[in-house]
């Protein structure tokens, strides 16, 4: 029963992606592309999606002492603005930018039946399994540690300080 | 800085047709719309179960090594792509145009997995689940994904 809730509410999601038009590649390059041919539609979902979420969300941590069917609200507690997050950021940017599907978007247009969606889910869980073994192997930070290593001036030097 | 260099270099006819894409058209209420279920799952979600609607964490979670939230993820992805599915049989055909190549698409497929597993989040947990609620860290990552999705996709429709 309660995973039957949480399917319907997945399935709210779905059809929000696909009828905002979020899950349309064409519609979501078109947005990035300021100089060519933009299409600003992109900027109402995100203005639609916190219309609802920001008054909802307020709602539920102030009245509600806990979910209906778990026993606490597990919401993030990392504060913590670091170079991981900034970078991993930047790099899903460039990765939204080339192709066209945040991940989001990209599940529910599987429904759709499109090969190409199936090919970016594809590339998609490679690369989440790929970034996994590195952060499991800690290979970034022997990276960043050589990297500490070279002399950097200025704002890279600050940055690496924080780190 | 960048900018004005790429200007003169399209006007000066390096690139004269780049950047003329398929046009889609501008959808601002059914788009409202469509944004406003998403954010209605997202609160539901909270509601019920407690959780951040993230699409990075709850695909994650359905890959192995499986935690003890794969019922719960399995079920709402279940029901994500269901109901595109079931929607298009029953109501409608979904506009869906692709306007890159499928090494393009593999490449940004790959790039875009490292980038949410770093930053911890995509679109939907960091843009609408973490603004909703304030987070100052996914406003951060907001402002970086989509200024790099600005830029990069300047450079591949205008500059490359």
């Amino acid at each position: 029963m309660r995973y039957i809730v949480v399917g319907l509410i997945g399935a709210i999601f779905g059809l929000g992606i696909i009828t905002s038009g979020m899950g349309n590649p064409a519609k979501v390059l078109n947005f990035f592309d300021l100089a060519g041919s933009f299409d600003p539609s992109l900027a109402f979902v995100m203005a639609g999606a916190l219309t609802v979420a920001v008054p909802g969300y307020a709602f539920i941590f102030r009245k509600l002492r806990k979910p209906v069917f778990t026993s606490d609200f597990n919401v993030p507690t990392n504060r913590k603005i670091d170079r991981k997050l900034v970078i991993g950021s930047s790099i899903f940017g460039i990765g939204w930018g080339i192709g066209g599907f945040c991940p989001g978007a990209s599940l529910p247009a599987l429904g759709l039946g499109h090969l190409s969606s199936y090919i970016f889910v594809l590339a998609l869980v490679t690369g989440i399994i790929l970034a996994q073994l590195i952060q499991k192997t800690k290979a970034l930070d022997i990276f960043s540690r050589a990297l500490r290593r070279i002399p950097l001036n200025g704002d890279a030097g600050e940055l690496q300080d924080r780190a | 800085m960048l900018l004005p260099s790429c200007l003169v270099l399209s006007s000066s006819g390096i690139h004269p047709f780049r950047g003329v894409h398929q046009v889609t058209a501008f959808t601002p209420l059914v788009s409202y719309a469509g944004g406003m279920l998403i954010g209605l799952a997202a609160v539901l979600l909270m509601l019920f179960w407690g959780r951040i609607a993230g699409m990075t964490g709850i695909l994650a979670g359905i890959l192995p090594p499986f935690g003890s939230d794969v019922r719960w993820k399995a079920s709402f992805l279940a029901g994500a792509i269901l109901a595109p599915l079931l929607y298009q049989l029953a109501i409608a055909k979904v506009d869906y145009q692709m306007p890159i190549s499928s090494t393009e698409l593999i490449v940004g497929g790959v790039v875009t997995g490292i980038g949410v597993t770093f930053g911890s989040g995509c679109t939907s947990g960091h843009g609408v689940c973490g603004l909703a609620r304030f987070s100052r860290r996914s406003a951060v990552a907001v402002i970086m994904f989509m200024s790099f999705a600005f830029l990069t996709v300047f450079v591949t429709r205008h500059i490359v």
